[in-house]
């Protein structure tokens, strides 16, 4: 009895079986690495209410990248009248809702 | 059952011969196809996470802060509020929060100075955040030199440096004593940043927001909802903004895709004519082209979402991470903490498998309903 040569089936089903292994794979890691850095975002939060921090160090370029959540309602617009935004994080940053309220072109 | 299955498997191994028959045109579509679902993937995996991983950080933000406006400005605020806000029926306690930005022209980046409210710093003595150590080559027991407002030079030893996993948090921070706060900006005394406080019912927070602006017309309270919120428009508007930017490659797929899966060529048409003509069902002809659909897009799409997985959480998304995380000198160093589920998997897969898959399956049923002979001879 000879050995039947692979069907082009067989491997095209075993490639989608080892493919959806290893999207549960992706499950179970993500499962794990969410419990191993629970500790880290444990100490980063104990750090935001310890300094009663309100941003995340992201955009470090200006005040109001700095600290979005605290910017002023005009930010980015706020070094005279006409100042157009010119930080590259801003070009990034959505425009505050008031702002997209009022004027739709900076949407 | 098992006859079924063998019919199935006849039928993939022929459409599996089809396809390979039109190969550089087919295995081109899946490459393109693979592309833009790790692209769509990698996009959707990166602001999920961090949209999560800023909620978590951000829980124990203050639950309020108050700011003072003038002239449309965030201005200092005088200490006289504080009593004025914690008389307000339903506000549990406040604080003053004392914090600015020095610019530091020998790296060219913004320090967040902050005055801790529980940890002792002496005079004299500053705690820095990793990313201010890694930029300055800066450690602990080193002197840094600031510039007070006055021009004066002031040198302040580091005590300690926050711990690097903290970064995404601590990166440019500075915390200082209150004394010498005061003396590098020239701070007015009795005067505050802003005021940080929190309240005894957290459903009261609109309310007791509303009384402040009441109270004191001339300050802005800012609640935590708001600060979380902040991060769910920051990443959804940069989300958004990639997909915009990659929507003239999306698009041109779009029609590629379509063209080839609804569309038939008359080498199809003959084809299909031939299977009819010995003597293929329509139903057989049809579960074909399903095949043919699902070979190409289960297979990209499985391809796609792997190595989007391992683009962003094992190589911090190197292709697009200045699009979607920003860039500054102080950068934080982070590893994203992959928060995936499987709402995310079906979305995709219900935005690229299903359409595909289903524009396959309309034309060969519209060519698999012709007669035979006029099939072949087109």
């Amino acid at each position: 009895m000879g050995i039947k040569p692979f069907r082009k089936s067989g491997i095209f089903l075993c490639f989608i079986a080892v493919s959806l292994l290893l999207v549960s794979v992706m499950f179970v890691y993500a499962f794990f690495r969410v419990r191993s850095d629970a500790g880290t975002i444990i100490r980063q939060s104990e750090i935001v209410k310890e300094l009663q921090l309100t941003d995340l160090c992201l955009f470090t370029e200006a005040r109001y990248t700095r600290n979005p959540s605290q910017a002023d309602l005009h930010a980015a617009f706020q070094d005279h009248p006409v100042s157009i935004e010119h930080f590259p994080a801003g070009s990034l940053v959505m425009p505050p809702e008031c702002l997209r309220r009022i004027n739709g072109k900076v949407n | 059952m098992g006859k079924s299955i063998e019919r199935q498997r006849n039928i993939i191994d022929f459409t599996l011969s089809s396809l390979l028959r039109r190969k550089g045109k087919n295995i081109s579509l899946m490459i393109v196809y693979t592309v833009i679902v790790f692209v769509l993937a990698s996009v959707m995996f990166f602001t999920h996470s961090i949209k999560k991983e800023a909620h978590l950080i951000l829980k124990d933000a203050p639950e309020m802060v108050v700011q003072k406006m003038i002239a449309g400005r965030h201005e200092l605020i005088p200490e006289g509020y504080m009593e004025k806000i914690g008389g307000i029926r339903g506000v549990g306690s406040v604080h003053g929060r004392l914090w600015g930005y020095y610019y530091d022209p020998t790296v060219g980046a913004n320090y967040t100075l902050l005055v801790p409210q529980d940890r002792k710093i002496e005079s004299g003595e500053i705690i820095i955040g990793n990313g201010i150590s890694r930029s300055r080559l800066a450690y602990e027991g080193d002197i840094i030199g600031f510039r007070s407002y006055d021009g004066s030079p002031m040198n302040l030893a580091i005590k300690e440096i926050l711990s690097y996993d903290s970064e995404l948090v601590s990166s440019d921070l500075v915390l200082i004593s209150r004394d010498d706060f005061m003396t590098l900006f020239g701070m007015p005394k009795g005067h505050f940043t802003d005021l940080a406080l929190s309240v005894r019912n957290p459903r009261e927070l609109p309310t007791i927001a509303q009384k402040i602006s009441d109270l004191l017309p001339d300050t802005r309270p800012i609640i935590r909802n708001e600060i979380e919120r902040t991060y769910d428009s920051v990443f959804d508007w940069r989300g958004g903004v990639m997909v915009l930017i990659l929507s003239t490659a999306l698009l041109s797929f779009v029609i590629f895709a379509w063209e080839k899966a609804s569309g038939l060529s008359a080498d199809e048409k003959r084809e299909i004519g031939i299977l009819k003509g010995l003597g293929w069902e329509t139903s057989d002809v049809i579960m074909i082209k399903f095949w043919e659909g699902v070979v190409v897009s289960l297979s990209s799409f499985l391809v796609g979402i792997i190595l989007a997985y391992i683009h962003v959480f094992f190589t911090h998304a190197p292709l697009f991470e200045h699009t979607l995380k920003g860039w500054a000198i102080l950068y934080p160093e982070f590893r994203l903490t992959p928060f995936v589920d499987a709402y995310q998997i079906f979305t995709l897969f219900f935005l690229t498998v299903v359409p595909y898959t289903v524009a396959t399956i309309i034309p060969a049923w519209r060519a698999a309903t012709v007669d035979p002979d006029s099939a072949m001879r087109t």
